[in-house]
C-alpha cells in the first residue's frame, strides 16, 4: 500500500462535488477496498457497497466483491455478475441494509468515470472508483449520476 | 393468479415512495410486473422497452434464477414467489 494515499477527507476537498450527501465509511471498509483493489491488479476489480441512507449521508457498512463477466477485457472493462448482485442484495436485505453503490478499479488510470461508466450508470447509486497505479492505490473518489453526467460525491471517513 | 413480492432496487424506489418491496399478483412474471406498474405508475418504463421486452441494462430474477433461462416474461409465477429487479452494472476505464 502506498504512503501517498490521500485521506477520504482530502478527496472531498479536491473533488468537484454535486448536491449529494457524503458517502461515509470507516477506515476498515477503506482498507478492505484497497486490499481487494491491489489483489486484483492489473485487472479491473468490482463489487458492491452495502449500507443504508442516514441523516448524515450514505453509510457503507461493508463491501462485497463480484465476478467480472468481461473476461475478454479484464484490464479495462467490467460487467458485474448479476448473480452476485442478487446474492449480495438478498444478504443485505436480511440485515436491514441495501445496495447503496458500486465500486470498481481503474488500473493505471485516474479515478474519474469514463464514457463507458456513464453509459451504464444508475441514478441513486454511489460509484466509488479506485485508481491503482503500479499495484498501489493512488486515489479513491466517489461519484453520482446527476442528469446526464457524473458529479463528485464527498467521502467522509468515520471511526 | 399467484401472489408475489417484487424487490425494488434503490434507484427505482423513487417510483414506490421508498418501498423496497411491493406485493403484486399475476400468473406470469410479466403480469406481475404490469401489476407493479399499475400500483406505481411509470416504473415499468425503466424495466421494459417500448416493445415490452426486458431492457438490456436490467435483469429480472424469479427466486434465484434469471428469467432469461425460464422463458422470460412468460415464466409461470408460483405462489409466494419473489421477483427481483436487478440493475445491470457495468463500466470500465475506457
Amino acid at each position: 500500500m502506498s504512503d501517498s494515499i490521500p485521506s477520504p477527507r482530502n478527496h472531498a476537498a479536491t473533488a468537484t462535488t454535486g448536491p449529494f450527501p457524503p458517502l461515509r465509511f470507516s477506515s476498515l471498509v477503506q482498507a478492505d477496498l484497497i486490499r481487494r483493489a491491489v489483489a486484483g491488479y492489473p485487472h479491473e476489480v468490482c463489487g458492491l457497497l452495502i449500507g443504508k441512507g442516514t441523516a448524515a449521508g450514505v453509510l457503507v457498512e461493508r463491501i462485497t466483491e463480484a465476478r467480472n463477466l468481461r473476461t475478454d477485457r479484464l484490464a479495462d472493462r467490467y460487467v458485474l455478475d448479476p448473480d452476485d448482485f442478487l446474492a449480495a442484495d438478498s444478504a443485505a436485505r436480511r440485515e436491514g441494509l441495501e445496495v447503496v453503490g458500486i465500486w470498481h478499479t481503474h488500473p493505471d488510470h485516474p479515478p474519474t468515470p469514463s464514457q463507458t461508466d456513464l453509459e451504464a450508470a444508475w441514478e441513486g447509486y454511489s460509484y466509488v472508483i479506485l485508481s491503482v497505479r503500479r499495484g498501489d492505490v493512488a486515489d479513491i473518489r466517489s461519484w453520482r449520476l446527476a442528469g446526464s453526467r457524473f458529479a463528485g460525491q464527498p467521502i467522509e471517513e468515520i471511526s | 393468479m399467484s401472489k408475489a413480492t417484487i424487490r425494488i432496487p434503490t434507484p427505482l424506489r423513487s417510483f414506490t415512495g421508498g418501498a423496497g418491496e411491493v406485493e403484486v399478483e399475476g400468473a406470469t412474471v410479466g403480469q406481475a410486473l404490469h401489476h407493479l406498474d399499475r400500483r406505481h405508475e411509470g416504473i415499468l418504463s425503466r424495466v421494459l422497452d417500448p416493445d415490452g421486452r426486458i431492457r438490456g441494462f436490467v435483469n429480472i430474477y424469479l427466486g434465484e434464477t434469471n428469467v432469461k433461462t425460464l422463458g422470460g416474461l412468460d415464466a409461470a409465477l408460483p405462489d409466494r414467489a419473489v421477483i427481483s429487479i436487478v440493475p445491470a452494472v457495468a463500466g470500465g476505464l475506457r
